[in-house]
């Protein structure tokens, strides 16, 4: 039996293999598609540390500019270990070959990398290579997972975590390529599976696959999800195709204007602000624009060479000489698996959540730009310790073959029976509902809407089915299984937004426009032993 | 608007008819899976061309699915060299072997004083997304499918120049065998690259460094010898006469 099974190969997942094998653990990183395939590929901006390589920087400022734009929701002291670890993890990152942008100041080591500043900062805080940070972070990561030798499992879906006495001992996942259900048993499992932004489908900058189906995982299995309200919207996403264009755009001097060209924002406040900011302008009809034709073309090919060519790509847009449109999308989930100290999950033993699909709290009720990437290395490094720590002491029984024979009969149930109502539309219109009634701006009357909606699609479910019904690459299958994953959160994100009668962050509610001492804290949910056992 | 679609089940090109207006190859390909044929399979991820996941060859040539824009009469074919799981879904195993193989990583780090030009110099090979559209343009697969390939050497290249390696000789000894002098020096891997990468020119850099090594092309010793036998291995001993 390994040590520790890793499921999801983004950042998250292949730090805490890098770290969990030199721990000196045996390792397994599953995924669904391939490692470098992942959202982390995605991230543009940067990753912050307070490094002060461009002007005086402390990691108290870093902690303070944190826990201020958490809104009173993150756990302080979680902050400050990340904050804390930061300048480490960029020198680690430095020492296994990351290319980040550069400084002319003849230091060396992580005191030449380039930093810049994102909103919400107080100091030019994140380290950045171009604006494809986050992909040159993945890429030498995975490199480096070659190099020491990682266990890699492609194309395999998570179907469920199997769990005995309250304790993981694996999980079940579907082998996309040859429709088998393999059981892998395990000591520890280190979930890293990712957010569940694409619930709002059609509206976010995130890829097709971040459905959430690690955190529909846990609780199926009876551990604990929280702060599941908190979806960060980026303020500037492509307009027609939802596709993200970096906050560094601001950060380097980018301007939001209206039709009118007037700025009507600080651009550089924290992302829930601005979002709000410009879907008013929207709500008066105005369309909204990102200005970098002030930057030059010189500069925007040195800063932003794929924003560049994304705006000309699918806006027909030039960003040196006409304004770029765009619109506030989903783009993060705060919320997500809740973990403990230790990253361990709660109401799950020897189970541990890292990256977007956890919740360590670091983030509240809104995440700065340039922490994501922070929190995916430094406790990605944190989970694959403590993983190997239980893993250590953890019983080597595996557990029986149940949990694969029940998904092995649901699966062959799709396979077989009749498709009556095609599932497609219903992915499309949970988009729809959540962008335009569990968005930016909520409010009680709607939330409910939504909910009887979403109850009335999940009653629909049954009926739905899929239409390809071949046992090998069945991507059909495989986008039905997500979409019931996205189903399954989708009450747990409305529900825990009615009961929070506040705005707080991300989450804006009309009516209720402050802030109540009295919800600050966390809305966990937990599946009842009846439900998990279904 | 009409396209065409090689199918893996029946090895024909099925035609599907789209609405006219612009739109992403990708787009098109899920709005054939959603209203009209579930069983079309293909591969995607971010929709901006940084996943790499998408890749296919439309009328002969690559495309990242997400960034191409559909023609009427377009022919969609998978990548070529790599094993059709399903429709335009490949796999990429073995083209991922080759990484492992040229070593492509960081072998040794010396700290190192980088600076805007040194982050310059190897800003676009850091730019590859591992589509693997290099690979499927390679004619020299056609030939030896053991070839560690355009995306590989790039790679090689990259970490073999980075200031912070104090063992690319390493790196140079695994990329000689099936690697840098198998390159015809075609520059199709260059047309294909999505992110503008040129893995010719990086190719021709790895040259030089394996010459400094040591290393010579052996084409040339093979042509001294002027046989055609290469019985035993193509007969190249790179440590050979030192």
């Amino acid at each position: 039996m390994i040590d520790i099974l890793i499921i999801g190969s983004g950042g998250a997942g292949l730090t805490a293999a890098l770290s969990a094998k030199e721990a000196g653990a045996s390792v397994t990183v599953i995924g669904k598609t391939y490692p470098t395939n992942s959202q982390t590929s995605m991230a543009q901006g940067g990753i912050n540390a307070a490094l002060g390589n461009v002007g005086e920087d402390h990691v108290s400022s870093h902690i303070a500019d944190t826990i201020k734009s958490a809104h009173g929701l993150c756990d302080e002291d979680m902050v400050r270990q990340m904050c804390a670890d930061a300048p480490e993890t960029i020198a680690w990152l430095e020492r296994i070959g990351v290319p980040f942008s550069r400084l002319d100041n003849e230091k060396s080591g992580a005191g030449s990398i380039a930093q810049r500043q994102m909103g919400g900062a107080s100091a030019r805080r994140a380290c950045y290579a171009q604006d494809y940070t986050g992909l040159k972070i993945l890429h030498t990561l995975y490199d480096t997972c070659l190099k020491e030798e990682i266990d890699f499992l492609d194309e395999h879906y998570l179907l469920n975590l199997i769990t005995q006495d309250d304790t993981v001992k694996g999980a079940t996942f579907l082998d996309i390529r040859t429709g088998e259900i393999k059981q892998i048993d395990a000591k520890s499992v280190i979930m890293a599976t990712g957010g569940y932004g694409s619930l709002y489908h059609g509206f976010t900058t995130n890829a097709y696959g971040s459905t959430g189906d690690g955190v529909a995982a846990v609780l199926r299995a009876g551990g604990a999800v929280s702060d599941m309200e908190f979806i960060q919207f980026h303020p500037t996403a492509l307009k027609h195709s939802s596709i993200l264009i970096s906050e560094s755009a601001r950060g380097e001097g980018g301007y939001l204007v209206n039709e009118a060209g007037k700025r009507f924002v600080d651009e550089l406040k924290p992302r829930d602000e601005v979002a709000r900011a410009i879907f008013s302008q929207m709500q008066e009809g105005q369309r909204v624009f990102l200005d970098v034709r002030h930057l030059g073309e010189e500069k925007l090919m040195e800063l932003l060479p794929q924003e560049v060519e994304l705006c000309k790509m699918h806006e027909h847009v030039d960003p040196a000489k006409e304004l770029i449109p765009i619109k506030p999308v989903a783009h993060y989930t705060m919320g997500g698996i809740d973990v403990d100290y230790a990253l361990e999950v709660n109401g799950i033993k020897g189970c541990f959540a890292v990256g977007e699909c956890s919740n360590a709290k670091v983030h509240g009720a809104n995440r700065l730009g340039g922490n994501s990437l922070l929190e995916i290395t430094a406790f990605g490094k944190f989970a694959g310790e403590n993983a190997y720590k239980h893993a250590v002491y953890a019983s080597s029984k595996p557990a029986d073959i149940t949990q694969q024979q029940k998904d092995s009969a649901e699966i062959k149930t799709l396979l077989t029976q009749k498709e009556s109502v095609n599932f497609y539309p219903y992915r499309e219109m949970l988009g729809n509902i959540f962008y335009d009634k569990v968005g930016i701006v909520r409010e009680n009357a709607q939330l409910h809407e939504a909910l009887n909606e979403v109850i009335t699609m999940q009653v629909t479910q049954k009926e739905m089915g899929i239409a390809d019904k071949s046992q090998t690459n069945n991507q059909n299958l495989i986008d039905f299984l997500e979409f019931q994953n996205a189903l399954l959160l989708a009450p747990t994100i409305i529900s825990a937004a009615i009961a929070r009668d506040e705005s707080r962050g991300a989450h804006y509610k009309v009516g209720f426009e402050s802030e109540d001492e009295t919800l600050k804290k966390h809305i966990v949910l937990q599946w009842t032993k009846e439900e998990t056992c279904k | 608007m009409q396209i065409k679609i090689l199918r893996s089940e029946t090895n024909t090109h099925q035609r599907y008819t789209l609405p006219a207006g612009e739109i992403p190859l990708l787009n098109a390909l899920s709005y054939i899976k959603e209203t009209q044929d579930a069983t079309l399979t293909f591969s995607a991820g971010c929709r901006a061309s940084v996943c790499g996941t998408c890749a296919v060859r439309v009328n002969g040539r690559e495309e990242l699915a997400c960034a191409y824009k559909v023609k009427p009469g377009d022919i969609i074919e998978p990548l070529q060299y790599h094993p059709v799981l399903r429709d335009l879904k490949i796999d990429k195993d073995k083209a991922k072997e080759t990484l492992a193989k040229s070593t492509a990583w960081l072998h040794d780090n010396q700290e190192a004083s980088l600076t805007h030009s040194d982050e310059k110099l190897t800003e676009k090979q850091t730019d590859c997304i591992l589509c693997d559209s290099c690979y499927s343009a390679c004619p020299v697969y056609a030939v030896n499918p053991d070839f560690l390939g355009p995306f590989a050497l790039t790679r090689a290249y990259r970490y073999s120049s980075d200031k912070r390696e104090s063992d690319a000789k390493t790196i140079i000894d695994n990329i000689q065998s099936n690697g840098v002098w198998d390159c015809t020096l075609c520059g199709e891997c260059t047309m294909a690259c999505p992110k503008g990468i040129d893995p010719k020119m990086d190719i021709t850099m790895l040259r030089g460094s394996s010459v400094q090594f040591g290393y010579d092309d052996p084409s040339f010793s093979q042509q001294s010898f002027g046989t055609p036998d290469f019985g035993g291995g193509f007969g190249f001993d790179p440590n050979g006469g030192f």
